[in-house]
């Protein structure tokens, strides 16, 4: 569980060196995520070693939003003065993005069968 | 002999609400409680237990006076984890792989469109509606999974933590709406539901495409996974493009 714990840390750390030297715009964190499973890639039985700890770690993910959501007490102004906009705005998009790619998958899906 | 008590339990609150382990124990036992009270509600999507647990704190910060600051000197030690979490990503995506190679277009495609489609539409929108540019840049990235989504904020010039409610809001109002929106692609493609939840409504929606059978919930991690990376690098290029 430790080895697994210091193989993710390892991971990011590297992921967030690499982002900063090379001067990317994506999260550390995601390019250790990309690392990550590159390294799998070539030792594929390093995953079962990682998997206790890296299940545990995602099974209690909604945890790990909890204190940054609460940081909303510092918006409490912004949201009642741009409710509108932003509640509007949400709803919106995401029911728009839900049909936009739903249908577009179901229609690849589809194409792919017939080509088959 | 009764105001000595109750200044000596002054004192101890004192103490107590200056300590990080306050903030560190409150936001574990109400997470504990909000899973608890989603669990008892038969996993009602409106019960979700990130958006109980935000409330629940929030109300407990404003009765008891304590800043934000100092609740989070203790939760810190909580959010810390999203960085080893996102990494950990890695792993179902990785036992995915094969799923990913056999169906990458459709899913890919699906991914692509749902993510522009959500992104732009809420980018234009709020700021049709006069939106400030802060505000904007934390709700554009809001379809993403919280982490990747605070982190995109950050770079843009948005708040991550709206952005963290954004993105919760996001996830449950997805997973409310996509049984009576996607009714057809249910019944005909659950498959292609499992990549709209998973790249529009990140884990959330991930959880609630579970329920429609593994194969859908597995299309959603996919989705959220591919999402996460593709967001992250295309968001903050085009962002510098438009914005």
């Amino acid at each position: 569980m430790l080895l697994a714990l210091a193989t993710l840390l390892l991971c990011q750390l590297l992921g967030q060196w690499l982002a900063a030297v090379c001067g990317w715009s994506v999260p550390g964190p995601v390019v250790g995520l990309v690392l990550l499973w590159l390294v799998l890639l070539v030792r594929p039985t390093w995953a079962t070693a990682l998997q206790p700890t890296a299940h545990g770690l995602l099974g209690h993910l909604s945890l790990l939003f909890v204190p940054a959501g609460v940081g909303v007490v510092q918006h409490v102004q912004r949201l009642g003065q741009e409710a509108l906009a932003i509640g509007l705005a949400l709803v919106v998009s995401t029911a728009l993005g839900l049909l936009a790619s739903a249908w577009t998958t179901r229609w690849v899906l589809r194409r792919h069968r017939e080509d088959a | 002999m009764s105001t000595l008590a109750s200044s000596e339990l002054a004192q101890l609150w004192v103490y107590l609400a200056e300590s990080p382990l306050l903030g560190l124990t409150l936001t574990v036992w109400v997470y504990l409680g909000a899973v608890a009270v989603y669990r008892a509600s038969g996993q009602h999507s409106l019960a979700n237990p990130v958006a109980l647990s935000i409330t629940v704190l929030a109300l407990l910060l404003y009765a008891l006076g304590i800043p934000y600051q100092r609740y989070f000197d203790g939760a810190q030690f909580i959010h810390f984890l999203l960085g080893p979490a996102t990494v950990a990503l890695a792993l179902p995506l990785w036992e995915q792989r094969h799923m990913l190679t056999r169906k990458a277009p459709a899913v890919l495609a699906g991914v692509l469109v749902g993510s522009a489609v959500a992104t732009g539409s809420a980018w234009c929108l709020a700021q049709w509606l006069g939106a400030s540019h802060t505000t904007v840049a934390s709700l554009a990235p809001k379809s993403v999974t919280t982490p990747v989504a605070m982190a995109i904020a950050e770079q843009i010039g948005g708040l991550p933590s709206l952005t963290a409610a954004l993105v919760v809001c996001t996830g449950v109002v997805g997973a409310i709406m996509a049984p009576w929106l996607l009714r057809s692609f249910v019944r005909e493609c659950p498959d292609s539901v499992g990549v709209a939840l998973g790249s529009v409504a990140h884990g959330i929606g991930t959880a609630r495409a579970l329920q429609w059978g593994s194969s859908s919930g597995a299309y959603a991690a996919l989705a959220m996974g591919i999402s996460a990376v593709a967001s992250s690098v295309l968001l903050p290029l085009v962002w510098r493009l438009f914005a």
